[in-house]
């Protein structure tokens, strides 16, 4: 288990990457699982928050219940979350399922999630609680668009900017596919920014979710908003960003990975990790 | 019982700073004094109840203690899955309070009564139900269900009871007739029709009046059953997943099989009126509930 701190040593994060998305895969091809394409759609996300964006006393809320193994080995990474947590990954008794658990068994993850819609509710009333306890911290969610088709996602938004939640940040992962379709002709969610902008968020676009650079400036950008407002960070994104067979494909969000699949994914890691830090 | 309601909140939040109270943009001429005394504590968390409930369950994981109110269909049915996961799963110190359980909002209409929402909440894990007999029991229902650790759910009704209307100490089932003929099972303030059908019947009816579900001490009910052999159950809530279902389970497993009567609220089949509109209709009314609580026992000779 690594226990890296790499803040903005962006090629130390890259290793850090390599390593985690190794881990997710091994452990998704061990358990037979899908979702691959939805981890490997945030897995930069996570590893910027956890890495070079969030204090310890932030909250994390991971809304897109469904990359979990994602979120699992950041935390592997991070020192929260050990190798034998991650290898009960699937199995019989575990804590750790498909989704994130409800038992508070895992360092890092405040809330369960998996049903889509609760997330940006969920952070906006750990937000509010500062109001009540006097401690400080910022609120991050990680959502994807099917969680922007949800309703509640919509009355969150409203409350965050009723009650000027200025350290709320919502990150939408914005990868165009959905669970049966491409978003656009599922339930069109464009014009996205001014959606969120018209819910009286501060928005920013990182026009590549998979850079931490790009990550990094766009937070940087929303950072130097200050004001009242929430804040929404549109990531632009690759549903099964990294392996040539998965991008960009619906079937990358159920299909398990086969061993000649696996094979080529870590060929194609460890290629992408050279290229990355070059 | 909002009125009473709204005076316990009062004293519980003065007391205790981590009582957070959230609406859902209910609560004109009741609430008011709460909003005052509560001031940022009061939260209107606007006509959005599944935003409201996850809110209060973070606040409840950082160790507050957010209670969430609006009238029982709105608090229960629309937020049913943020209750269920962000709530109950978690095991959170969440309070959800209904107002106008049953048919209480009677001709608002269909939309407005909740008639299946303790077999909803309490077959939530960690969640305890809590339905008030009358006005008087609130105040001692809401300081529980507080001070319980955990989920919970309080439906609150019209409970005004008869000026000569005696009431033991509050407990999830109380005694309020005793008698050897039927027993007799009333959930929340139906009991109080209930009571009125069944004084005139001193010594031959057992009646216990039931205000929270599950019930965890049923053996006083479960030892009068053995004694009588005939049970009533009237409920204003569907038959399934109400207390008669649950009482006949605890029954089964004691192999007792009472001559069984239920009483229960059936729905729209003749249009929408009051609350005792449609307890007439249902066999929930005190006349109808006299009537048959005679043929019960004319049944026993």
């Amino acid at each position: 288990m690594m226990n890296a701190n790499p803040g903005k040593d962006w090629r130390g994060l890259e290793t850090v990457r390599k390593d985690a998305i190794l881990k997710m895969l091994r452990m998704y091809r061990d358990a037979n699982a899908g979702h691959i394409g939805a981890s490997l759609s945030c897995m930069e996300i996570l590893l910027y928050l956890h890495f070079s964006r969030m204090t310890p006393d932030d909250k994390f809320i991971l809304s897109k219940g469904h990359a979990a193994a994602a979120l699992y080995c950041v935390l592997n990474q991070r020192g929260k979350l050990s190798d034998e947590a991650l290898a009960s990954f699937y199995r019989d008794g575990t804590s750790l399922a498909a989704h994130p658990p409800c038992d508070k068994s895992a360092d890092g993850i405040i809330f369960g999630t998996g049903s889509l819609g609760h997330g940006l509710s969920l952070s906006a009333g750990l937000y509010l609680s500062r109001k009540f306890t006097g401690r400080h911290f910022n609120a991050y969610t990680v959502l994807s668009e099917g969680d922007c088709n949800e309703g509640s996602t919509w009355e969150a938004a409203l409350f965050a900017a009723q009650h000027d939640m200025s350290g709320l940040f919502a990150i939408v992962d914005n990868n165009g596919l959905q669970g049966f379709g491409k978003s656009r002709e599922v339930l069109n969610l464009e014009p996205l920014e001014k959606k969120w902008a018209a819910f009286n968020f501060d928005v920013e676009i990182a026009s590549d979710g998979h850079d931490f650079r790009c990550l990094d400036a766009a937070f940087a950008a929303l950072a130097a908003r200050g004001g009242r407002r929430p804040k929404c960070l549109i990531a632009k994104t690759i549903k099964g960003h990294g392996l040539s067979f998965m991008e960009n494909r619906l079937e990358s969000h159920y299909l398990p990975l086969s061993g000649e699949q696996y094979k080529t994914a870590v060929k194609e890691i460890e290629e992408s990790y050279a290229q990355r830090i070059r | 019982m909002r009125k009473e309601f709204a005076e316990t909140v009062e004293k519980i939040a003065l007391a205790d700073k981590k009582t957070v109270f959230l609406t859902g943009d209910l609560g004109f001429m009741a609430l008011e004094n709460v909003r005052k005394a509560m001031g940022g504590r009061f939260i209107n968390a606007g006509v959005c109840e599944q935003n409201m409930v996850s809110v209060a369950a973070s606040l409840a994981m950082e160790g507050l203690k957010p209670l969430c109110y609006s009238i029982a269909p709105f608090a229960v049915f629309r937020p049913c899955e943020q209750i269920r996961n962000d709530v109950c799963l978690h095991n959170l110190d969440v309070k959800i309070i209904g107002n106008g359980g049953g048919y209480g909002y009677g001709i608002m209409g269909a939309s407005h009564h909740a008639l299946e929402d303790i077999a909803l909440l309490s077959s939530f894990q960690h969640m305890k139900c809590f339905i008030p007999l009358c006005n008087e029991d609130v105040e001692t229902v809401v300081s529980r269900a507080v001070n319980r650790i955990g989920p919970a759910y309080i439906r609150l009704g019209y409970g005004l009871k008869p000026s000569d209307m005696s009431i033991p100490a509050y407990s999830g089932a109380r005694r309020l007739l005793r008698g050897s003929g039927i027993t007799l099972l009333a959930l929340g303030p139906v009991a109080l029709n209930v009571f009125e059908a069944a004084r005139d019947y001193k010594g031959a009816v057992d009646f216990f009046a039931v205000s929270e579900m599950p019930l965890e001490d049923a053996q006083p009910v479960i030892d009068s059953v053995k004694t009588t052999g005939r049970l009533l159950v009237v409920e204003e809530h569907v038959k399934r997943g109400g207390l008669g279902e649950y009482i006949c389970e605890l029954l089964v497993r004691q192999r007792l099989s009472p001559f069984f009567a239920h009483r229960y609220a059936k729905g729209y089949h003749k249009g929408y009126g009051s609350q005792k509109y449609h307890q007439l209709c249902d066999g929930l009314d005190a006349g109808s509930l006299k009537t048959l609580i005679g043929e019960m026992l004319s049944s026993l000779t």
